[in-house]
C-alpha cells in the first residue's frame, strides 16, 4: 500500500469524539479517523442509531459502547487475519478505558468510509502495516473521553471534585474506597458533554501497553470452533464452485452439463460471463459437478501469452526512456562520467500468487430487499461496492458482515470472489456460499507484479557510494486498484516506496519508474507491498558495493546511515546478536539488510550454509526491530517470525509462470511453500523505543530476501540477483 | 506429450450416443451397445482424443522412435472422419491396417491385435462410433523421418509381422480362458505395450508379455512367472487390479495403464475380467530382471537412520501424508507403496515418471490422485527422494542420479 | 447409508461412498474444525486420526473409513494430549490467522501419541506435511517441545 509512512500526526488530523447514548441504554463513544472532512459523530447522533442491518446504521456500529452491565463494546475498524490487530487495538483502548481486556466484546466494522476510513491509506483497508499506526492516537483519546466521562459521572452522583477519582478495572474508585461500575454510570455519563481536553495516560501509567498478552482471537482457532467464512452456514444455503475461463479476458463459449447434473447432490449449473458455476448441496458436489463438466473456452487474444513476452517488455522498458522520475538529487549522469569507477546490476522478481490457506470464499444472499454478504475482506466498502455492481442494487441495499480471515496477505484486498459470489447468488432464491478449489485459487489469483530493476551507481576511489541511477521497471498495482491515485505520468507511489527515498546518504541521486502493464494476468497486492521489491533491490545492490569495495558489508551500510540513528541502532544490534564477524566454517555465510518502512526499522542478518549441488541450508535468522512504542511485545516477535519466514518461502521457491495465457501453478505441489522443515529459527531483538508505533505485519517480509542473497553471495561468492533461489538451482537441505 | 496428460482433461465427458444425429441409419441399439462395450475394451478413446477435445476426434500425437503421428479422427464427419467408410473399409483397417485409400496405417495403431476380432465385433465398433456426434476436425499430418515416412515401407513390414488371422478358440481349454484370450491379445491389444519390440518395432513373439518399456514407463511383465510376472499374484488380486488399477500389496496401475483402467478396464463385466485372469495365468513364464519386493514390516514411525537425508525429509514434506512411513497408505490402498516393483526398480523407471507426471484413477469409491512433482522438486531432490523410497520400501540401492532425472524429465523418456 | 464413528459416537449419514470424509465432517455434521486447504494432501489442514493416526480427510473416500474410528479437532479438548498441546499452543501464542492450527494440533497430537519426546529433527519430519502459510512453525515446534518436555 502506499502510504507515507513518516508523516507526522497534524492538529487537522485529529480525532473528533462525539458522545451518545445507546438506544438500550448506556454510553456511546465515537472516534472519527481524519479524513472524514466533517463531523461524523453529529450526522450520525442526529440520525440515531438503527437496527444495525442496514449500512447507514451504522451509527451505533461507530462507536465504542458500554452498556448498562458495564461490558464494552468495540466496533474495530480493522480486521483479524492473523496478525493480532484487533487485540492490538482493543489493548489501546482498554489502557486508556481502564477496563480488562477480558471486558472487550469486538464487533466488525461494517462499510462505512466516513467512519472508518484508515488514515494513512485513505480508504476503509487492512492492508500496509497500518492498524496501529492508524489508530494509535484516536484510539486512545476516545478510550481516555470515555474515562473522563465515567469519572465525571460518579463525580456528579457522589458531588466530589473529579480529580479526587480514579478509574480501575471498569470502575470509579472513589477516596473512601466507595466505587461504581461503569454500567452503573454510564446512563449519566452519556448526558455529559464532550470533554475539551483529554488527558492521556503517561507510559509510566501504562498496565497493559508493552507487556506481552494474548491474543483475543486465539482460543478459538485451537479448539476448532473459530468460524471462517468457509465454515458458515445459513438457512437454506447451498453450496457454490466456479470454474473460471483458464485466460484472462476469455469468455465461457459453451457448457455440456449433462454428466455434472448425474453427480449426487449437484443442483444447479449456471452461466457466467467468464466462468460456470455448479451450485450442489454439499462442497463435494460442487466440486465434483465441476470435473463431469464438458466446457469449451473462447480464449480471446491472451491465449498465446508467455512469461516470456512479458519479461520482454520489462526489459524493453528498461532500455527505453527513464519513466516518470520519482526522485532526482544532484546530477547522476555528471557523477557517473566522472567517478573513478561505476557498477551495474540488474535485478529481478517474479509473479507471486497469496495462496492463502482458506481459500476464496464468499456467503452471498440476494433478497428481493437487499444484498447480505458474509465474508472476510480486508475493503469492506470496495465489497459493498463490488456487490452492488454485481447484483445491480445501490450500494446501501448491500449489507457486508465482515469475517475472520483464513490468511489473505493481500489478497483479500481484492473482490472479484464477491462478485463472482453475488453474481450466481443473483440467479437462485437461497443464500449461496461459494468456495474455490485450490486449483482457482492459485491460477485466478491478481499477482504480485514481476519487476526488473536496474542500477548504476557512481563510486569514489575507495569505492564509496556517490550516488545511483535506479529504473524500475514493472506493473502498476495503484493503477489498476485505485486509477485516480496515479498521477499523469504514471509515477505509482507504492511501485517507488523505499527506493525513492533510500535511507543511504548519496550526493547524486535519481529513480525512476515505467509502468508495464502485465498481459494475460492481474498485479495486486501481496504483503510487503512496493517495499518487498524495493527493500530487495537497495539491499542487494548495496552489498553488491560493498564487495566491490572490500569493505564489511555492514560497516560500509552504517557508513551511509548518518541520519538514521534508528537504522545504525538495529543495524548494530541484529550484527552483534547474531555474531557478525566471527569467523564460520567453509561453505558457510552471513547476509544482513536493513531498512525503514511502515513506521519500523528491521535489521536482519541470515546465516546460510551453501553445499554441494547447491544445497542450501538457513541456519538462522536475526532480526532487530525498532518499531516505536510497543503494544504486544508478543504480537512484535510473532509477526517479524512469522512475516519472515513468509518471505523467504517466496524466495526460496515462489515464481508463477504463464505459458499459453494460462497460468502453470495449480496447487501446493507444484507452487511449493516452506515447511516446518524448511524453517530456520528466527530470533527477533525488540529495541526500547517511546517512538510512535510502527508497523510489523509486512516488515520482515520484505527484508529477508536480500539478507538471503547476500548471505548466499558470503558462503558461497555467487551472487543471486533473480528470485527465486530455486531457479538459480539451489535446493534446500 | 505423453497420453496421461493429453487425456486429463477428458475424463467426465459424456459419450452418450446421439443417435438423433447421426448421419447413417439408426442402427439397431443392441448392436450400438455391444460396439461400445468392445471400443471400451480396446480403449479406442486412450489414443483418439486430445486434452479438452471431442471424444474419438483424435489428434492426440504419439511420439515415435522415428517421429510423430497423430491419431485420427473416427467420428462419423463424412470429410475429417469416417462417415463415409464403408463396413469392408473398416474391417480392413481394424483387420489389416490398410485405410480406404490403400495407405497402411503405421503399428502404433494395434491393428497387429485388432486383427484377431472377428467381422461382427468390428462393425459393432462400427455401429457405435456411426452413433456418435460426427466432429468436423482436421488433425495434423504425420510428421516422419525418411524412410518411415514412406508408407509403402509398411506393406513389407506387415508382410513380415503381421499375421492377418481372426481367432480361433482352442478347444482344449475352457470357454472362460478363451474368452480371455481373446480379450488379452485381441481388442485389449495387452502385448502391444507388455510385450518387447524388435529394431523393426514388431512385437516379440518369442518373450510374449515379458514386459518392456512404452513412454518412459516399464509396461511390467504379466507372465506366469512368479518372481517376474504375476504368477504369484492371488486370482482376486489381479482381477482386482483389473478392474480398479489397485491390489495393495501386488500391483497400482500408473501412467499409461491407469488409462487402460480409466477408460477400458473398469468398464469390463466381471465375468470378462475373471476370464483375463484365468487366461493370464497361464501365459508362458517368462523371466524378468525386476519382481516384487519381499514384503517388508516396516514401522510407522520416521526411520531414525537412512543413507538418503533429503529423501527423507522431501518424503516427510510431500509423499508421508499418503503414503505413510510403513507404506501401507492410510487413506486409500491406492498410496499403499508395499510389494510394489516400482519401488525395486533400481532405476526407478516408473517411480520417476509417477512422480514427475503424477497420475489418476478412477475407482469405484471416487478418484484417486498422484500429484505431479515435476515443477515441486528439482534433479537433485527428485533422485534423492527417489533412492530413499527404493531404499526404504523396496530394500533396494537405488541407482537414480540428478543427471538421470533430467533426462527423464523430457517427456515420455 | 452409512455408520461412522466420529468423536465416539455412531452417526448414520447418507452421502455418496466417494464423497472424501472432508466434506462429510464440514458439511453433513457440521464438524467445520477440519478444514479445506488443498485436496491434494499437500497442506494438512484436514488433519484428522483414523483409529489414532493422522489422515488426511480431504483424499479419503468416506466409502473407505468402514469400522475405524475418526476423532476430530472438535474432540480434541477431552483428549489428554489435546488439551495439553492446545494450552501449549496458546501459552506460546503461536496462532496468527488459526486456519492451519486445527490440523496442525491433530497432527501434533498424533506425533506425540507416537513419540513422546521428538527432537527437533522428529518434529520436523512429523509435522512436515502440515502447512502454515503464516509461518508460524518456530512456534509450533516450541509448543510440542513444551508439551514433550512435561
Amino acid at each position: 500500500m502506499s502510504v507515507d509512512s513518516n508523516a507526522p500526526l497534524s492538529p487537522s488530523r485529529r480525532q473528533l469524539l462525539k458522545v451518545g447514548a445507546l438506544a438500550a441504554g448506556g454510553l456511546m463513544i465515537g472516534f472519527a479517523l481524519p479524513f472524514s472532512g466533517r463531523s461524523f459523530a453529529e450526522q450520525v447522533i442526529n440520525e440515531g442509531p438503527e437496527d444495525g442491518r442496514t449500512p447507514t446504521a451504522t451509527a451505533l456500529d461507530a462507536f465504542i459502547g458500554i452498556d448498562r452491565q458495564g461490558r464494552v463494546f468495540f466496533t474495530v475498524p480493522k480486521i483479524e487475519m492473523g496478525q493480532g490487530a484487533q487485540s492490538g487495538l482493543a489493548t489501546i483502548l482498554a489502557e486508556e478505558l481502564e477496563v480488562g481486556l477480558e471486558q472487550i466484546t469486538l464487533k466488525e466494522a461494517p462499510p462505512n468510509e466516513q467512519l472508518y476510513n484508515d488514515k494513512l491509506l485513505n480508504f476503509q483497508a487492512t492492508g500496509g502495516s497500518t492498524s496501529i499506526r492508524s489508530n494509535w492516537e484516536p484510539l486512545r483519546r476516545a478510550g481516555a473521553a470515555a474515562r473522563l466521562l465515567l469519572i465525571q459521572a460518579a463525580a456528579g452522583q457522589w458531588q466530589l471534585p473529579a480529580d479526587q477519582l480514579r478509574a480501575e478495572n471498569g470502575r470509579v474508585l472513589g477516596p473512601d474506597g466507595r466505587s461504581l461500575g461503569y454500567g452503573e454510570l454510564v446512563d449519566a455519563a452519556a448526558q455529559l458533554p464532550v470533554p475539551e481536553n483529554v488527558p492521556l495516560k503517561t507510559p509510566e501509567q501504562f498496565r497493559l501497553i508493552g507487556q506481552p498478552s494474548r491474543r483475543l482471537d486465539t482460543p478459538d482457532k485451537v479448539d476448532g470452533t473459530a468460524r471462517f467464512t468457509i465454515d458458515l452456514t445459513l438457512p437454506g444455503m447451498k453450496h457454490a464452485s466456479t470454474l473460471t475461463c483458464p485466460v484472462l479476458g476469455g469468455r465461457l463459449a459453451e457448457v455440456d452439463e449433462r454428466a455434472a447434473r448425474q453427480v449426487p447432490g449437484v443442483r444447479e449449473v449456471i452461466r457466467l460471463d467468464n466462468a460456470v458455476a455448479v451450485i450442489g448441496d454439499h462442497t463435494w458436489a460442487a466440486f465434483a459437478g465441476l470435473r463431469a463438466l464438458e466446457v469449451r473456452w473462447d480464449l480471446g487474444e491472451n491465449a498465446d501469452i508467455g512469461s516470456d513476452a512479458m519479461e520482454r517488455d520489462l526489459h524493453r522498458a528498461l532500455d527505453g526512456d527513464d519513466g516518470a522520475v520519482a526522485n532526482e538529487a544532484g546530477d547522476i549522469e555528471q557523477a557517473l562520467k566522472e567517478a573513478a569507477s561505476t557498477f551495474e546490476a540488474e535485478y529481478e522478481m517474479p509473479f507471486l500468487a497469496h495462496a492463502a490457506l482458506e481459500p476464496m470464499t464468499c456467503v452471498a444472499q440476494v433478497r428481493p430487499d437487499a444484498v447480505e454478504l458474509w465474508v472476510g475482506t480486508q475493503v469492506p466498502v470496495r465489497a459493498q461496492t463490488a456487490a452492488a455492481e454485481a447484483a445491480g442494487r445501490p450500494p446501501e441495499q448491500v449489507i457486508v458482515n465482515n469475517q475472520l480471515i483464513g490468511g489473505a496477505f493481500g489478497r483479500r484486498l481484492e473482490t472479484d470472489f464477491i462478485t463472482q459470489a453475488v453474481a450466481i447468488a443473483a440467479k437462485v432464491d437461497y443464500p449461496v456460499k461459494l468456495t474455490w478449489t485450490r486449483e482457482e485459487d492459485t491460477t485466478h489469483d491478481l499477482y504480485r507484479p514481476h519487476y526488473v530493476d536496474r542500477f548504476a551507481a557512481a563510486l569514489d576511489g575507495e569505492g564509496r557510494l556517490l550516488g545511483w541511477r535506479h529504473h524500475i521497471a514493472g506493473a502498476s498495482v495503484l493503477a489498476r486498484f485505485a486509477p485516480a491515485a496515479v498521477p499523469p505520468n504514471g509515477l505509482d507511489g507504492d511501485a517507488v516506496e523505499v527506493a525513492m527515498h533510500p535511507i543511504y546518504a548519496m550526493e547524486h541521486l535519481r529513480v525512476s519508474y515505467t509502468p508495464v502493464p502485465p498481459k494475460a494476468l492481474l498485479q495486486s497486492w501481496w504483503r510487503g507491498v512496493g517495499p518487498l521489491r524495493s527493500s530487495f533491490m537497495l539491499e542487494s545492490f548495496i552489498d553488491e558495493l560493498a564487495l566491490k569495495a572490500e569493505r564489511d558489508p555492514v560497516d560500509y551500510r552504517l557508513e551511509r546511515l548518518a541520519l538514521h540513528p534508528r537504522a545504525q541502532r538495529v543495524l548494530r544490534r541484529a550484527a552483534e546478536q547474531a555474531g557478525w564477524g566471527e569467523a564460520l566454517p567453509a561453505g558457510r555465510g552471513r547476509g544482513v539488510a536493513v531498512q525503514f518502512v511502515f513506521g519500523s526499522y528491521l535489521a536482519t542478518v541470515v546465516e546460510v550454509e551453501v553445499g554441494e549441488d547447491k544445497a542450501l541450508r538457513v541456519r538462522r535468522i536475526v532480526s532487530a526491530i525498532d518499531c516505536g512504542r510497543v503494544i504486544n511485545p508478543v504480537s512484535v516477535r510473532a509477526q517479524i517470525e512469522g512475516g519472515t519466514l513468509f518471505g523467504l518461502s517466496a524466495a526460496l521457491f515462489n515464481e508463477i509462470t504463464l505459458a499459453e495465457g494460462r497460468v502453470q501453478q495449480t496447487n501446493f505441489h507444484d507452487y511449493r511453500q516452506l515447511r516446518i522443515s524448511d524453517a530456520p529459527p528466527v530470533e527477533v531483538q525488540l529495541i526500547d523505543s517511546s517512538e510512535e508505533p510502527g508497523g510489523v505485519g509486512e516488515a520482515g517480509t520484505a527484508l529477508i530476501a536480500p539478507a538471503l542473497v547476500n548471505a548466499v553471495a558470503a558462503a558461497s561468492g555467487t551472487r543471486v540477483r533473480r528470485l527465486p533461489l530455486v531457479r538459480a538451482g539451489y535446493h534446500v537441505v | 506429450m505423453n497420453l496421461r496428460t493429453c487425456l486429463r482433461g477428458v475424463f467426465g465427458l459424456s459419450l452418450l450416443p446421439l443417435a438423433a444425429v447421426a448421419q447413417t441409419a439408426p442402427a439397431d441399439q443392441t448392436l450400438i451397445e455391444r460396439g461400445e462395450y468392445l471400443a471400451r475394451a480396446g480403449d479406442c478413446l486412450a489414443c483418439h482424443v486430445v486434452e479438452g477435445g471431442r471424444p474419438y476426434a483424435g489428434g492426440l500425437p504419439i511420439e515415435m522412435p522415428f517421429g510423430t503421428l497423430y491419431s485420427t479422427n473416427i467420428t462419423p464427419d463424412k470429410e475429417t472422419g469416417i462417415g463415409n467408410w464403408s463396413d469392408d473399409d473398416f474391417v480392413k483397417a481394424m483387420q489389416q491396417g490398410v485405410g480406404p485409400d490403400g495407405q497402411h496405417y503405421y503399428p502404433a495403431f494395434p491393428y497387429t491385435s485388432f486383427t484377431l476380432m472377428p467381422r461382427e465385433d468390428i462393425l459393432a465398433i462400427k455401429a457405435y462410433l456411426f452413433s456418435l456426434e460426427p466432429v468436423r476436425q482436421q488433425n495434423p499430418e504425420n510428421d516422419l523421418r525418411f524412410p518411415f515416412d514412406q508408407r509403402w515401407g509398411m506393406a513389407l513390414w506387415n508382410l513380415l509381422f503381421l499375421d492377418d488371422e481372426r481367432f480361433e478358440p482352442d478347444p482344449a481349454q475352457s470357454e472362460q480362458w478363451n474368452r480371455g484370450r481373446y480379450l488379452v491379445e485381441g481388442p485389449g491389444h495387452c502385448a502391444e505395450c507388455h510385450s518387447p519390440r524388435n529394431l523393426f518395432q514388431a512385437r516379440s513373439g518369442s518373450k510374449h508379455l515379458a514386459g518392456a518399456e512404452i513412454q518412459g514407463w516399464n509396461a511390467w511383465n504379466i507372465t506366469a512367472d512368479e518372481e517376474a510376472g504375476i504368477g504369484a499374484w492371488p486370482d482376486e488380486a489381479l482381477a482386482r487390479y483389473l478392474r480398479t488399477g489397485v491390489a495393495e500389496g501386488y500391483g497400482v496401475a500408473g501412467g499409461p495403464m491407469a488409462e487402460v483402467v480409466n477408460h477400458s478396464l473398469r468398464h469390463l463385466t466381471e465375468a470378462d475380467i475373471d476370464a483375463m485372469v484365468v487366461y493370464l495365468k497361464t501365459v508362458e513364464p517368462q523371466p524378468a530382471d525386476i519382481g516384487r519386493p519381499a514384503p517388508r514390516e516396516l514401522a510407522a514411525e520416521v526411520p531414525a537412520e537412512t543413507a538418503h537425508p533429503l529423501g527423507r525429509k522431501l518424503f516427510a514434506d510431500a509423499c508421508a501424508s499418503c503414503h505413510q512411513w510403513d507404506g501401507s497408505g492410510r487413506q486409500t490402498p491406492y498410496a499403499a507403496l508395499r510389494g510394489l516393483r516400482t519401488v525395486h526398480d533400481a532405476d526407478g523407471r516408473n517411480l520417476l515418471r509417477i512422480l514427475l507426471d503424477g497420475g489418476h484413477l478412477e475407482g469405484p469409491d471416487g478418484h484417486h490422485l498422484m500429484p505431479a512433482f515435476n515443477r515441486h522438486f528439482d534433479d537433485r531432490e527428485l533422485s534423492d527422494l527417489g533412492n530413499f523410497v527404493l531404499s526404504h520400501f523396496g530394500a533396494t540401492e537405488g541407482r537414480l542420479t540428478p543427471e538421470g532425472v533430467a533426462e527423464r524429465r523430457k517427456p515420455g523418456s | 447409508m452409512l455408520t461412522l464413528s466420529i468423536n465416539g459416537a455412531d452417526l448414520q449419514v447418507d452421502v455418496p461412498e466417494d464423497m472424501p470424509l472432508l466434506w462429510v465432517l464440514r458439511d453433513v455434521l457440521g464438524l467445520t474444525g477440519t478444514k479445506y486447504g488443498c485436496g491434494i494432501a499437500q497442506c494438512g489442514a484436514c488433519t484428522v486420526h483414523l483409529d489414532g493416526v493422522a489422515a488426511r480427510a480431504c483424499v479419503l473416500p468416506v466409502g473407505s473409513v468402514g469400522q475405524r474410528k475418526v476423532v476430530t479437532i472438535e474432540a480434541m479438548k477431552e483428549h489428554p494430549l489435546g488439551q495439553r498441546l492446545q494450552q501449549a499452543w496458546l501459552e506460546d501464542e503461536v496462532v496468527q490467522c488459526g486456519y492451519c492450527q486445527p490440523g496442525q494440533i491433530m497432527s501434533a497430537v498424533a506425533l506425540l501419541a507416537q513419540n513422546p519426546a521428538p527432537d527437533d529433527q522428529a518434529i520436523d519430519l512429523g509435522m512436515a506435511g502440515n502447512l502454515c502459510r503464516c509461518c508460524t512453525y518456530t512456534r509450533i515446534r516450541s509448543a510440542i517441545k513444551r508439551v514433550a518436555q512435561a
